[in-house]
């Protein structure tokens, strides 16, 4: 693997797998008694958040304590941080508190790549979400779920067919989606109102579509994005209904889904905009194990990316 | 005080002796035809004599932002990039939108003494697109203006852009447009491509020019004015120029030496460096650009060298200014884009940097013929020498030189102004 | 390491050797224990697996019950994860029943410093509380570091730091079963 994770284009197909295994193994943990091991005992993992996000944080604090590691928490937001100069104190500041890793979100796409490749700081770097970029480790959690379901939780996920669905154009979640899918195998349709998605998407890896009810009955898993209600004042759609009408998820499309068919969302929902609660609550469901699926994953990527010498993986590793 | 340059080539074509007295050009004759022990011999063999070059877009930041340049190290830095004239932009603080200020932007260059400024008056008062500014004041001032732009900001209002490109009429004015629709570009980062989607920056999509281009055009060839196009970035552009000159359309425009070098690419970095207003395009538009400045669609090269202190410009992308400097980098830049690909000889390169710019500018005293009793205003290149930058070795108070790290061939190896050795051997004489 | 280093690898012990070892490590277990009451094996990946899965076949042979057998990675416990880079995990099995109370048999292949069964005592004591914890190993190998012995050795081969003891199992390496020695660091 290599050093950091910034785009899920950092991680290999064997990397991915690898993760998923290991993720697959640590999932084990939350069923003992001692719900926490020594893995990282005395290293310093520092979650960076320039912006909110409670969830993420949560999830990467709930991960990096399983593993033994020091938490530090580093709200930047609402401070005068907004000006690059910051971003490189503040990287000086926890290079000298001696962190091992951060885990950065921050509201600039390329914040993260910045912090990996400056030489501000040794640490690893995750990326927790860069603007409108990516989020690698929350692509990592939506494969581990649909691979767990439709995969034995084994393997790639070669001949699965994802819509993701809504606001593309803003979506780091898709954008690092589109990539991990493609590369573990699957294939990423990405469907939305052409206003919401981004030029050259006909390039991108994978198909896309503006019908919904087209895409629906042949795929395996559909990741619903929430769409803020901001969009709408920018011209992106015209109505909240209207966009309801032709994107949002509801009992009666559910029901022309595949009967094995996923429904994800990376939360937090907009219930009876994007999902209905009849669908966010169906059996079809696994919007809530997705967070549980979120703490192994991120203590994968963190006891992969910290757990050892700072050298790739080993040759007695795989 | 008299120099003598020998055997130096013409423009690359026949190599020629010329002696300087004071500030003119007072004999030419035929490689080691002239003597003169009286004055300073330049041996000029294997390089290149160019008319001075001048530059119609330089940010000097002076007045306002002396942090990131000062007339005198702009000046300089023009100096060591061959340059005999520059024109400053008018989005300082204050802007120089009146006859107070670009008198006195005016009269810093005249002490400065490296090279001649030509303060480029702002359109609208405070560039905020609202109101005209005194633009006839500014004419009649000692500056003398004739460009007037909002460089920086896009004369977006058709009713002001109107009135604006009719008024300069009652002075043999140009106006200078930043052609960017703020609507089609608003928080926008850089090109609009399917990069920018997997990047995840706004896209500033190639249109946002094109149809500030096209409406100007039109607009120009109604009221019969001038338009000058500054830093045209598109293919599309380029299009739209050339069924305007076909349509003889008074319209000129300017690239930027970044904008026929570079590519969008460079944003993969997210090195703040590479932001650019407009931004790096494709490399079709680059290709296209190239084969616009040869064909003369595209009149001119300028600089739009815009300094920037290193906080502005080393953190996240978003966040960080718009710009590039580029005064030092420009003969270099511009001879290795055109002139290694065959595009341009020498004597295109003196036309797209020096002769056109002058005309456009309307400037008695730079661009013109190298010849007897013209003003020794003179650039001497050497086309062979190979060299890296390095953005930390510069003259400007800045040092967001995109070019950094790269391998550029031929240098600016003397610079003569108004008689002057401003730089010899690569020295400034400050 | 594989078929090139055999060449000049010294054999050990021989198939027929190995199944002879674990019969009477299975009979040495019942004997101690008296009985195969609360007995629970637990392989340590990757070669104690196959090890504790055919010990306890020979116990439920012997004894006609089935003796719980799992397995007990214990890569996220050692001690010297930051000197390599990191591994993945193998898998952890706790049998039905779990380990309280239980008298926990913890299998190796080869018994040397002793950091292996230290971290798998860390590992078991994050997962539950054994009435006792007893180390069966295939060959002891001596060099301890830690105050850590084999309850049960299948042989004891004296070796020097330097040469490496090579296991092959017919589960784990292609029906291949040997153990030899050969110089060399591990």
């Amino acid at each position: 693997m290599k050093k950091h994770l910034v785009s899920a284009s950092d991680l290999t197909k064997e990397d991915a797998v690898l993760v998923l295994d290991t993720a697959k193994e640590l999932a084990t943990i939350s069923d003992r008694p001692v719900k926490k091991l020594p893995t990282l005992r005395g290293r310093t993992v520092v979650n960076l958040f320039f912006e909110d996000s409670t969830r993420t944080r949560i999830s990467f604090e709930a991960a990096s304590k399983r593993l033994s590691a020091d938490v530090i928490n580093f709200s930047a937001k609402g401070s005068s941080v907004s000006k690059g100069e910051s971003l490189k104190d503040t990287a000086q500041t926890l290079q000298s508190m001696g962190a091992d890793a951060v885990v950065i979100r921050h509201g600039s796409s390329g914040a993260p790549h910045l912090l990996a490749t400056r030489n501000w700081i040794d640490a690893v770097v995750i990326n927790a979400g860069d603007g409108t970029h990516e989020h690698p480790t929350q692509a990592l959690l939506d494969a581990y779920t649909i691979r767990k379901h439709l995969r034995k939780n084994e393997g790639d996920l070669s001949g699965i067919k994802v819509a993701i669905v809504g606001d593309i154009l803003h979506s780091r979640v898709a954008r690092s989606n589109a990539i991990l899918l493609k590369t573990l195998g699957a294939t990423p349709i990405m469907v939305a109102p052409p206003t919401l998605l981004p030029v050259g998407i006909e390039n991108w890896n994978g198909e896309y579509s503006y019908n919904l009810d087209d895409v629906l009955p042949k795929v395996d898993a559909v990741m619903m994005l929430r769409v803020q209600q901001e969009r709408m004042n920018d011209a992106y759609f015209p109505t909240a209904r209207e966009y309801s009408r032709n994107f949002g998820l509801n009992a009666q499309r559910l029901k022309r889904m595949q009967e094995h068919a996923l429904v994800l969302h990376p939360g937090p929902m907009n219930r009876g905009m994007e999902i209905t609660a009849e669908v966010a609550d169906s059996k079809n469901s696994v919007v809530i194990e997705q967070v549980a699926n979120g703490v192994s994953v991120r203590m994968a990527v963190l006891y992969l990316l910290l757990g050892g010498s700072n050298s790739e993986m080993g040759e007695n590793s795989l | 005080m008299k120099i003598l340059l020998k055997n130096g080539s013409l423009k690359g074509e026949k190599n020629v002796d010329l002696l300087i007295e004071n500030d003119k050009i007072i004999k030419i004759g035929p490689a080691k035809s002239i003597t003169d022990v009286n004055a300073e011999v330049i041996d000029l063999s294997g390089l290149i004599i160019l008319p001075g070059l001048v530059d119609l877009h330089t940010h000097l930041r002076e007045p306002g932002r002396e942090d990131a340049e000062t007339i005198a190290t702009g000046s300089a830095a023009a100096a060591r990039g061959g340059f005999t004239a520059v024109h400053a932009m008018a989005n300082t603080l204050p802007v120089a939108d009146t006859a107070g200020v670009v008198e006195q932007v005016w009269n810093l260059g005249k002490n400065v003494g490296l090279v001649d400024v030509y303060p480029i008056g702002a359109v609208t008062v405070g560039l905020k697109g609202e109101k005209l500014a005194e633009l006839s004041a500014m004419a009649d001032s000692n500056a003398r203006v004739r460009i007037f732009s909002d460089d920086g900001f896009c004369v977006s209002d058709p009713v002001l852009m109107r009135r604006a490109l009719e008024y300069v009429k009652a002075f043999d004015g140009v106006i200078a447009q930043h052609a960017q629709d703020p609507r089609l570009t608003q928080n926008a980062q850089m090109n609009e491509s399917e990069l920018s989607g997997k990047l995840g920056l706004i896209g500033w999509p190639a249109i946002a020019e094109e149809a500030i281009v096209a409406r100007d055009v039109l607009l120009t060839e109604h009221v019969k004015s001038k338009l000058h196009i500054c830093h045209a970035s598109t293919a599309g552009t380029v299009e739209i120029l050339r069924w305007a000159k076909d349509k003889k359309v008074n319209v000129t425009a300017e690239v930027t030496p970044h904008h026929l070098f570079l590519n969008q690419t460079s944003c993969e970095s997210y090195n703040a460096n590479f932001k650019v207003n407009p931004p790096l395009r494709t490399n079709k538009d680059v290709e296209e650009l190239r084969k616009a400045l040869a064909q003369g669609i595209i009149d001119v090269v300028a600089t739009d060298h815009a300094p920037h202190p290193i906080e502005d410009k080393e953190g996240e992308w978003q966040s960080a200014a718009f710009g590039m400097t580029g005064l030092e980098t420009a003969l270099s830049v511009v001879a290795t884009a055109m002139i290694d690909t065959k595009l341009m000889n020498w004597a295109d390169i003196a036309r797209v940097m020096s002769e056109r710019p002058a005309e456009i500018g309307q400037l008695a005293d730079h661009g013109r013929p190298i010849a007897e009793n013209e003003i020794a205003n003179l650039c001497i290149v050497d086309p062979e020498m190979t060299w890296k930058v390095d953005a930390q070795d510069t003259h400007s108070l800045s040092t967001n030189n995109p070019f950094h790290e790269m391998t550029l061939k031929s240098k600016v190896v003397h610079t003569i102004f108004r008689g002057k050795l401003t730089m010899k051997n690569g020295q400034v004489k400050k | 390491m594989g078929a090139n280093s055999r060449n000049s690898a010294r054999v050990v012990l021989e198939s027929s050797d190995i199944s002879r070892a674990l019969t009477r490590i299975a009979h040495e277990i019942l004997e101690n224990n008296k009985g195969s009451k609360n007995l629970v094996l637990l392989g340590i990946p990757s070669r104690g697996v196959p090890l504790a899965n055919r010990i306890a076949e020979k116990i439920s042979e012997f004894e006609k019950v089935n003796i719980p057998v799992g397995s007990l990675d214990i890569t996220m416990y050692r001690d010297d994860l930051r000197l390599k880079p990191p591994r993945a995990l193998a898998k952890t099995e706790i049998p039905e029943g779990g380990i309280d109370h239980k008298v926990v048999v913890l299998v190796d292949d080869v018994l040397f410093s002793g950091r292996t069964i230290r971290a798998a005592l860390d590992a078991l004591n994050d997962i539950g509380r054994p009435a006792m914890v007893q180390v069966a190993v295939l060959i002891d190998r001596g060099h301890r570091e830690l105050p850590i012995r084999a309850d049960y050795v299948g042989k004891n081969i004296p070796t020097s730091r330097n040469e490496s003891v090579q296991v092959l199992l017919a589960d784990t390496d292609n029906n291949e079963e040997i153990v030899t020695i050969s110089a060399g660091q591990q």
